[in-house]
């Protein structure tokens, strides 16, 4: 188990270097709308090409990228070309607003595609075909639609929640749960989806397994045949697409954020995005891409511990 | 080749009929109707609307709706809804086009590759973990600067970040048809690699993918519209996304702006969803049907007597009747009318070719048939109490005590994510209803029983830490834990080497005279009948067609078909000298 963990961390780390070092050749096209929105289109050549040496960015990419990747093992991501705020302190504030809607999502999403997903494969039918219908439909139909349709109705007419802002749980708990709220169904509905269809894929395969006939022609009660055994046997294929949502909603939050002005990971991204600050987007990378290897690395160690056959490493 | 031909027609075939399905299919015509009708809409957007998408009227500004030349009114730059809105569905279906055909493309090509060839497996693999460890909608967002605003330069990206799913979906599937024989005889009759690749892997991955490009086309319109909301891309391209963004700023001058792109976004994405949804119930088939038996008829007025003594037999089975309805939905009967008697104690050889009804006589006596099985007649009854089509939850009391059942193949009947210990304890609990404590001493005491060398180890290993013959014997301490007084044995030593298939014989004999079992074993080998039945029942084509005592029907068969199964199976022993249980077996009974 720890062994296998360290060799995950060690592959990690190699995709890590690899996505850090496009992500930064890809910005480096870019670097010359640094200056020109640093200095304004007046400048002078002369003017242009000091700011650059100043800046270091007359250098080489793969020299650039390697001078940043020294700062990363020292703990320094650098500086907001803008704010001068230093990136290691503006990014996990603002992880912990997109995460603090992310993660109820995912665990909103997990429990009703489990059901949709069971109920779906264990009835079939004509609940299967509803259930499936449903299932394409959050899917498909974006969640920003959704999350337009939840603010008109609830915030706009109703006037129950707010339609926008983030209120910090420290300040008021309450208001909190508020301001997540609609953000957080808006985005459940997809995510919900996505893993239901993928939890009655798994569970009409398991259903139809020979062990399943076995167990039930021992006098096994079929809600112990569904949950205990179907049921897990059917997770660790559904494990899969849960953290390619939760990858994608880490993603998709972004528009979620824009929707109802939650100063989160997206925002944050977005904003910077538009300005070229390249070393807070390269910090973003950093951040996004150790979360995603941290999901996938716990998604293989709770599949090792589902299936004992996936244990042997 | 004719077999790779073969198939390749009748995928063909097969595509026909899904077009002409689709045609017959009013969910999928109006959904594609109406989405075409939004394409030639989108195409002729300059014809119908009198206004350019860009072209901003001060008088034009917040215009209601019917204002003449701006049928949708004007929005707060003034400029034509309708026009806006026309543009924006070719915005859409550009972004539909573009996302999914790249995906589909690079998710098919690799996904090919690297279910065919297995040294480039690793590399794809690796390519696609990394592509999926990109956050997506982040990475297009950061690569604003790099895309210059250019929303079919970003769906192009996008496509290749929704590319891993397709890649799965086809590296799985030509992993499975990579090893069906035809492609094998086409490598070896010398058919180059890409020409396989082609003809014969793409034309059976071809359905999914096509289901998964109407889902692609979905994904990609929502990311576009979701993009442009944001205000990424340029701000001259006409959007639902970008309408809705204007719309939802003015919702308090015009609360009716965002609606008409909501509403347009709605409508195309869920007709995509309907349409995606015949395409699959058309291409995939029906899904599985109901759990419960559905009992057309029981029969009445059949008299489960013992015909020697006149009391009711331990289990009478009566023209039980057995379908499947076939993809056209005729009802296709696989077991006809079969009727049995089983008397205490006895063993009862249910014998036949395989496809002959044995195995799904045996499920639909434990009730234990597949979700799409029908049973349409029939009477199933232990000591004249019918079972045949009652509830689950009064079925689990009777099976395990009652009535047991040893499967074929050992391996693929016990859950691999339990260990042995904990299967049988849950099987002792729900058929006996003792205590833990004491279901986990029967069931060591069960696998020291079956002859199990070291009990406790075997307890708490996983299935696949077993052998199969083990696992065989696990099988049978589970299916005898509660004593019962039927055991179905379906078949119970095919699987297994031939030196345990004896042991494996004498071990249920041995288990049947403890506990005064009876048993129905079935088979399609003579040897073991001869060896351990009393009676045989011989079937065929869903019927039986004799039955008696198994020295007489040894003796002196009367129907063609056993004479000619006895036949096969006694030539064949002389033949091969890899059974000598089975001969000396059958030998020693005919005697």
């Amino acid at each position: 188990m720890f062994l296998f963990a360290m060799r995950r961390i060690g592959t990690g780390f190699i995709l890590f270097l690899i996505v850090a070092l496009i992500t930064f050749w890809l910005l480096s096209f870019s670097f010359d709308s640094v200056i020109a929105q640093k200095l304004g289109t007046a400048a002078s050549p002369e003017t242009i090409a000091a700011l650059k040496s100043e800046m270091g960015l007359d250098r080489s990419v793969v020299v650039q990228y390697l001078d940043w990747l020294q700062g990363v093992f020292h703990g320094d991501l650098g500086r907001s070309l803008y704010t001068q705020e230093p990136v290691i302190d503006a990014v996990p504030p603002r992880m912990v607003v997109t995460l603090s809607i992310v993660i109820p999502a995912l665990l909103i999403a997990t429990v009703i595609a489990v059901i949709l997903g069971v109920f779906a494969a264990s009835r079939g039918g004509g609940a299967d075909k509803g259930a499936q219908g449903l299932m394409l439909f959050g899917y498909l139909v974006p969640n920003l639609l959704v999350a337009i349709l939840l603010t008109v109705v609830l915030a706009v007419n109703l006037h129950w929640l707010p339609a926008t802002g983030y209120v910090r749980f420290g300040d008021d708990p309450v208001g909190w749960l508020k301001s997540i709220t609609i953000p957080v169904i808006a985005l459940a509905i997809g995510g919900a989806a996505a893993i239901a269809n993928q939890v009655r894929g798994a569970m009409i395969d398991e259903l139809r397994k020979d062990y399943v006939r076995t167990l039930r022609t021992r006098g096994v009660s079929t809600r112990a045949v569904v949950y205990k055994h179907a049921l897990r046997n059917a997770a660790g294929p559904a494990l899969t697409v849960f953290m390619i949502t939760f990858t994608n909603m880490f993603g998709g939050a972004l528009i979620i954020e824009q929707v109802f002005a939650l100063p989160g990971f997206g925002t944050y991204s977005f904003n910077s995005a538009l300005q070229v600050d390249y070393p807070v987007l390269m910090g973003l990378t950093v951040f996004g891409v150790a979360l995603t290897l941290g999901v996938n690395l716990l998604t293989d160690l709770a599949n090792g511990w589902l299936n004992p056959k996936a244990r042997i490493y | 080749m004719s077999a790779p031909t073969t198939v390749t027609a009748e995928v063909e075939e097969k595509r026909r009929g899904t077009v002409a399905r689709l045609i017959r299919d009013p969910q999928a015509v109006v959904t594609g109707s109406i989405l075409l009708l939004m394409v030639l809409a989108g195409l002729f957007a300059n014809v119908i609307a009198q206004h350019g998408p860009n072209e901003a009227s001060l008088s034009a500004a917040l215009a209601p709706v019917g204002t003449p030349g701006y049928p949708l009114g004007g929005d707060q730059s003034g400029r034509d809804i309708l026009a806006r809105l026309l543009h924006s569905i070719n915005t859409a279906v550009v972004s539909a086009l573009i996302g999914a055909s790249v995906a589909a493309l690079v998710g098919t090509v690799s996904g090919l590759i690297g279910g065919y060839f297995l040294k480039l497996r690793g590399v794809t693999e690796w390519v696609f973990t990394l592509i999926m460890t990109f956050p997506g909608m982040l990475l297009l967002i950061l690569l604003m600067p790099v895309t210059k605003g250019d929303y079919r330069f970003t769906m192009l990206i996008f496509g290749v970040l929704l590319s891993p799913g397709i890649y799965r979906i086809v590296r799985n599937m030509t992993i499975g048809v990579s090893n069906e024989l035809y492609v094998d005889a086409a490598k070896v009759s010398g058919v180059t690699n890409p020409r396989i690749l082609f003809r014969h892997v793409l034309s059976v991955v071809r359905g999914p993918i096509v289901i998964s490009t109407a889902f692609l086309c979905g994904t990609s319109i929502s990311t576009q519209s979701g993009l442009a909301f944001l205000g990424v891309g340029s701000k001259e391209i006409p959007s639902f996304g970008a309408m809705i963004s204007e719309g939802f700023k003015n919702i308090h001058l015009a609360p009716a702006q965002y609606l008409w792109p909501s509403l347009a976004l709605g409508l195309m994405n869920a007709c995509i969803v309907l349409f995606g949804n015949s395409l699959r119930d058309i291409l995939q088939g029906a899904q599985p049907k109901p759990q419960k038996i559905a009992v057309a008829h029981v029969a009445q007025g059949f008299e489960a007597l013992d015909i020697d003594t006149g009391k009711a037999s331990l289990l009478s089975v009566r023209d039980l009747g057995i379908a499947y309805r076939s993809p056209a939905g005729d009802l296709n009967e696989v077991v006809r009318g079969v009727s049995l008697n089983l008397k205490a104690g006895e063993t009862l050889g249910l014998v036949g070719e395989s496809g002959s009804g044995k195995t799904q006589t045996a499920f639909g006596v434990l009730g234990v048939l597949p979700n799409e099985a029908l049973v349409t007649r029939g009477s199933v009854r232990i000591d004249g109490k019918e079972i045949l089509g009652l509830p689950e939850a009064d079925l689990i009391n009777v099976r395990g005590s009652q009535i047991a059942y040893v499967p074929q193949e050992p391996m693929s009947n016990l859950d691999p994510v339990y260990t042995v210990g904990k299967q049988l304890i849950e099987g002792i609990m729900a058929s006996t209803g003792v205590k833990r404590a004491a279901a986990k001493e029967r069931a060591l005491e069960l696998l020291d029983r079956v002859g199990i060398p070291d009990p406790a180890k075997t307890f708490k290993s996983y299935p696949h830490e077993i052998s199969g013959g083990m696992a065989q014997r696990v099988l049978i301490a589970g299916a005898v834990a509660a004593a019962p007084r039927i055991l179905i044995a379906d078949e119970p030593t095919t699987a297994l080497d031939v030196t345990v298939q004896a042991d494996i014989l004498d071990l249920l004999r041995d288990l049947q005279r403890e506990m005064g079992m009876a048993i129905v074993l079935v088979t399609h080998n003579f040897g073991v009948v001869a060896d351990i039945c009393d009676r045989i029942a011989v079937m065929k084509q869903g019927e039986i067609v004799e039955q008696g005592t198994t020295v007489d029907v040894f003796a002196d068969p009367q129907h063609d078909y056993t004479k000619m199964l006895l036949n096969s199976i006694l030539d064949e022993d002389t033949v091969r000298s890899d059974a000598p249980v089975l001969v000396e077996a059958a030998g020693g009974e005919v005697r």
